[in-house]
């Protein structure tokens, strides 16, 4: 009896003899550290002319961290209702101390983190790190991209003024074109059949609970296949010389700078250009002129704006809405579509996809700004 | 031999059994929790008239919105001093319409929507016309009604 007792103790490097040595030999021999020294003793990071790349995942994931703290410290004064939201936020802004750092800090930190998510998501897309074997890297990613726009839209309408109030009633809307379940999709996202405190009350639900939850997991998958598959090499440097560097601590201290330098840009936009707060919302008065979603919609908000009235017999909300439909399943599913790459080929005709994708939205985003 | 066919159809319905009370668990788990999600329906004000404003309030070529139960409505008095009402809901994605002397007409701000002076849609996205509303006076109150 005695000596199995040993040989368990032994086999979780026992506590017994790992006691010498201090609080942080104690802890390993309880929680088990030596799995995870392992793993980032072994993480490196290919070092090649495309290595600049590897810094924006970990950038995005500071950004969102900058989300979580900034908006956990909102909510202690925020109130999701449609009489006092607004007046909330004003409240925020104007009394609390540094209220208007930490506001406008989390409303910088959303653009920035949905802009270096794009290039992420590009960059990874035109080296093709969704080849064999990071598909469901890919796959988590571009869910974790459609999570961060519906993080963007549940709180752009928190505030409650009227530029959000408007978008918002634009974009529950747009799905009621879908045949069948548009209307029911409507009403479940607006909490009724309009636009009313039920929505601001639902979207802050949407905003501060279930997305969170769905995120902590799907980035959890996502960052638990980045250490498991390793970082992907280029397919053009894969028959070249491999020259690594060590992530612990060598690349985690480069990222840290990159950090650093994103944090004191947050402060200086923030200090600068303040978000700003606009007029309360009125669902009585028309909406006002210049109204646009943020700047990560325009393209879409573009191309429905461009598009004809009817399209042949068909509405041309409708054609916009399967078109975009249609756009994100192929996103979401370029792994499977992408078999040269997956057979370790280049494949030009996805790289000339991926560039009109760009050219497309960066062309209606510019109309966007300039109308 | 028997006895294996014997055990293995057992196990088949064992697992029958298990599998079929787990999907019970769950559609008596999540029919709950979607009816939750979808909002109860709210009747609609039945109000079948309202009064918009008073004739003096409205000045030619200029507009108003009014409440009309919980919806807007826009009451517009044409260059010519003609009364009209119309739902000032955008037919295209929901947004509040509202009158422009400089155009003579009804525009949306949202997509660039633009509608006449007899509601009809004539340039930008919207793929339907305003629905009208009757509008008569007493004294010099606007009544507004629906057709």
């Amino acid at each position: 009896m005695k000596a199995t007792e040993e040989r368990q103790e032994g086999s979780v490097q026992g506590p017994g003899q790992a006691e010498s040595g201090g609080v942080g030999d104690w802890l390993r021999g309880r929680l088990g550290f030596a799995s995870v020294e392992a793993l980032v003793a072994k993480k490196t990071v290919p070092l090649h002319r495309h290595s600049i790349w590897y810094y924006l995942g970990g950038m995005t994931l500071f950004l969102f961290t900058i989300q979580v703290v900034t908006g956990i410290l909102l909510l202690l004064y925020y109130r999701p209702s449609a009489e006092e939201a607004f007046e909330s936020v004003q409240f925020i802004m104007t009394d609390v101390s540094f209220g208007w750092l930490v506001r406008s800090i989390h409303s910088w930190s959303a653009n920035l983190m949905i802009a270096t998510l794009f290039v992420h998501m590009f960059t990874v897309y035109f080296l093709k790190a969704y080849r064999k074997p990071r598909e469901c890297t890919w796959v988590t990613g571009v869910l974790l991209l459609f999570l961060s726009l519906a993080f963007g839209f549940s709180g752009y309408l928190l505030p409650w003024n009227s530029l959000a109030f408007f978008a918002t009633r634009v974009g529950t809307e747009i799905p009621r074109v879908i045949p069948g379940v548009g209307e029911f999709f409507m009403r479940f996202l607006r909490g009724g059949d309009e636009v009313t405190g039920a929505t601001l009350t639902r979207f802050f639900g949407f905003h501060v609970a279930i997305l969170p939850a769905v995120t902590t997991v799907v980035l959890g998958i996502h960052i638990w296949l980045v250490q498991f598959h390793g970082m992907s090499r280029p397919l053009r440097e894969e028959g070249t010389e491999r020259r690594e560097m060590k992530f612990f601590p060598n690349f985690l201290l480069r990222d840290i700078m990159g950090w650093l330098v994103a944090l004191a840009l947050l402060a200086a936009l923030a200090a600068l250009f303040p978000w700003e707060l606009g007029e309360k919302a009125d669902p009585f008065a028309p909406a006002p002129a210049g109204i646009r979603p943020e700047w990560f919609f325009l393209f879409s908000f573009e191309t429905l704006k461009l598009l004809p009235a009817h399209i042949l017999f068909i509405e041309g909300e409708l054609l916009g809405v399967v078109g975009f439909t249609a756009g994100a399943m192929f996103w979401l599913l370029v792994p499977f579509l992408d078999r040269k790459a997956a057979r370790g080929e280049p494949s030009p005709a996805f790289t000339v996809l991926g560039i009109l994708i760009v050219l497309y939205m960066a062309v209606m985003t510019g109309i966007g700004f300039l109308s | 031999m028997r006895s294996t066919n014997e055990t293995s159809s057992r196990r088949r319905f064992v697992n029958y059994l298990l599998q079929t009370s787990i999907g019970a668990v769950a559609v008596s788990v999540f029919y709950p929790v979607l009816s939750f999600l979808t909002p109860p329906r709210i009747a609609e004000s039945a109000e079948a008239t309202v009064v918009a404003g008073k004739i003096t309030e409205i000045a030619p070529n200029t507009g108003k919105i009014f409440k009309f139960g919980s919806k807007a409505g826009l009451l517009i008095r044409t260059p010519s001093g003609e009364l009209k009402a119309f739902s000032a809901t955008c037919t295209h994605l929901d947004c509040t319409v509202q009158y422009r002397g400089d155009l003579q007409g009804i525009w949306c701000a949202c997509h660039d929507g633009h509608y006449d002076l007899n509601g009809r849609n004539v340039a930008g996205p919207p793929p339907r016309p305003l629905d009208q509303y009757v509008v008569n006076l007493r004294g010099d109150e606007i009544i507004v009604s629906r057709g």
